[in-house]
């Protein structure tokens, strides 16, 4: 549905290099990266705001890389909504209307349908100055919608919300995902919004894709330091291979699968890597004793940095399991990772 | 509970004051000086009419030029991004920095016989020097930056994302432009207008220089100021004052909205 191709783009400053995407028709696919990663730019290449300097777009089956933006088709959802202040409610939401003229009559009908369906029915007359913010996202998705665009991108919709209204939207986001059957391009660097509405997503730094694929395979299983840094992986280190071992520093991990050739990284979410203060009765196969070094307040868990001989680990600790065991620094402690937990690539 | 103001706190009043002083002082003086019967004088005088009159005639006029040309440039300016675009702007800002009576001799140089320019005007029976077309021409020189610049800070504060949902959802540029970047920019362009209008009607050193006669207002005062003195120069002055100030509330007044925009 929308297939982007070998897509290179020059700005002063700043290149998105070799983007290739694919979302299939009724998708939902995240674009995650840090800030300043060059995510909207490819947001706004697909919808012909910036030229490419080459590389094809495809929609729908139909090339549209030398198309304006008026041709393609293509819906946006801004993450500060941009509603036309000088129009009402209803008018904003009808802006795009005129330019639909053979979908005109039913477009007309689905007005009201939509209204209903955001719950905008209340405010159609209003002014768009003084809707709270989450008005404000539904008004721009309403107005998105309802000239049936093939594929809508959201650009961070929901990061301006209130946490309170973020996930009410989100979750209608779903819902109307679902119901109409819409493609949808997000970006955003919320991973909740990616495990609840996303399947597919693309890990992007630097103007350049890490990793493409599945949401799970993402987060589960990183392809490059950056992706795994990025999806929370807090220990991230380059590996030496030995038969079913891993080796860094003096530390050999003990793993679950062979790893293949041309793998040299090694990766444990801090979650993963757990402390105790007594031996394990059951004899583990990945254990060493480490000295934790400091201790960090993370709100509702603690982030401790433990080092075992010369390699350093994070771990995250639940505040309530702290409770019973609340290491100090210098203290020495067990600290095991089971073999499923080490993740290498 | 008051807090106590601080030397710097001083400082900053105490600078205010002074700037507001030198402002209006001279204005007020100026003001308080001719006797009603002088203005009423200088109001039947047909000279100090028809100067006036010039001068707004010809500075309007200067106005629609800049609104026709400079509302375009202004646009582009506030829109795309191109090499050499800071040594565009500065450009425009040029006629700002040029001395005045320097402005008038380039252009008369350039309208003058021997040049192509000044032939071809010739030929097609445009004179510069001495008419109104001369004046219009600097008037325009003079007061095109300030209105490119309202117009651009103007264009430059629609978000450009709200350009791009209006061409997502199907209107085309020119489409986009009068139902998005106009309504929400009107305002400025007036603005800019008004700040041109207002920079020609009070230009003097160009136009001494290009047009003599027909004599604007700022002209004539400099003439009776020279020929009969300050007390003969004030009335006009006045009268101009207040021409000038009665823009600069029409400014004031549409340049601020009825409501506060979120």
């Amino acid at each position: 549905m929308i297939n982007v191709k070998g897509l290179n783009l020059r700005l002063p400053g700043f290149n998105l290099r070799d983007i290739d995407l694919n979302v299939g028709r009724g998708g939902f696919f995240a674009l995650i990266g840090p800030t300043g990663a060059g995510k909207t730019l490819v947001l706004e290449a697909i919808t012909g705001l910036v030229k490419p300097f080459s590389g094809r777009i495809h929609i729908n089956g139909r090339e549209v890389t030398g198309l304006p933006p008026e041709k393609r088709g293509v819906g946006i959802v801004y993450q500060d909504c941009a509603l036309f202040p000088h129009l009402k409610v209803r008018a904003n939401i009808s802006y795009g209307l005129r330019y639909h003229r053979s979908e005109m009559p039913a477009a007309e009908k689905r007005l009201p349908e939509l209204a209903a369906r955001l719950g905008l029915e209340r405010i159609l007359d209003r002014g768009v100055e003084n809707l709270s913010g989450g008005e404000r996202q539904r008004v721009a998705l309403a107005r998105a919608l309802l000239v049936n665009p093939k594929v809508l991108l959201l650009d961070e919709p929901l990061s301006a919300l209130d946490p309170n209204f973020r996930e009410d939207i989100r979750s209608m986001l779903g819902q109307i995902h679902r119901e109409m059957g819409l493609t949808c391009l997000m970006v955003t660097h919320d991973f909740a919004e990616v495990f609840v509405l996303a399947q597919e997503a693309a890990v992007i730094s630097q103007g350049r894709l890490e990793q493409t694929g599945s949401v799970q395979d993402i987060f589960e299983r990183p392809s490059t330091p950056f992706v795994a840094e990025f999806v929370g992986m807090k220990n991230v280190f380059p590996a030496r291979f030995t038969g079913q071992a891993a080796l860094v520093e003096d530390v050999a991990f003990q793993i679950e699968a062979r790893p293949a050739p041309g793998q040299g990284y090694l990766a444990i979410r801090p979650e993963n890597v757990s402390l105790s203060r007594r031996t394990l009765e059951v004899a583990h196969r990945n254990a060493w004793p480490g000295q934790v070094l400091g201790l960090a307040d993370r709100g509702i868990w603690y982030e401790i940095e433990v080092r075992i001989k010369g390699l350093s680990l994070k771990s995250f600790l639940p505040k309530s399991s702290l409770l019973e065991t609340r290491p100090f620094p210098g203290e020495t402690v067990i600290v095991t990772v089971s073999p499923q937990a080490v993740h290498v690539f | 509970m008051r807090t106590r103001l601080d030397p710097f706190g001083w400082l900053t009043y105490f600078c205010a004051f002074t700037v507001l002083a030198f402002i209006f002082l001279p204005l007020l003086e100026m003001f308080s000086q001719p006797t009603a019967e002088d203005l009423w004088e200088a109001l039947k005088d047909k000279d100090v009419a028809r100067a006036i009159w010039l001068s707004i005639y010809a500075s309007g006029l200067a106005a629609l030029i800049s609104l026709v040309f400079g509302t375009p440039f202004a646009y582009l300016l506030a829109r795309k991004e191109f090499p050499g675009k800071k040594l565009l702007e500065s450009a425009v800002d040029l006629p700002i920095m040029i001395p005045h009576p320097v402005i008038g001799i380039a252009v008369l140089s350039l309208a003058g016989a021997g040049h192509p320019i000044g032939n071809f005007l010739g030929e097609i029976g445009v004179r510069i020097m001495g008419s109104v077309t001369g004046l219009v021409v600097v008037l325009t020189f003079v007061g095109l930056p300030f209105h490119i610049n309202a117009v651009r800070t103007g264009f430059a504060a629609v978000p450009a994302r709200m350009e791009n949902v209006s061409r997502s959802l199907g209107a085309g540029l020119a489409q986009t432009f009068f139902r998005i970047t106009l309504p929400l920019a009107w305002r400025s362009i007036l603005v800019g207008m008004i700040m041109c209008l207002a920079r020609a009607i009070s230009e003097f050193g160009a136009v001494v220089i290009v047009a003599y006669h027909p004599m604007t207002a700022p002209v004539l005062i400099y003439e009776r100021f020279t020929a009969y003195g300050l007390k003969y120069s004030q009335p006009v002055a006045v009268w101009l004052i207040v021409v000038s100030l009665l823009l600069f509330v029409l400014l004031r007044v549409l340049s601020t909205p009825r409501k506060a925009r979120a």
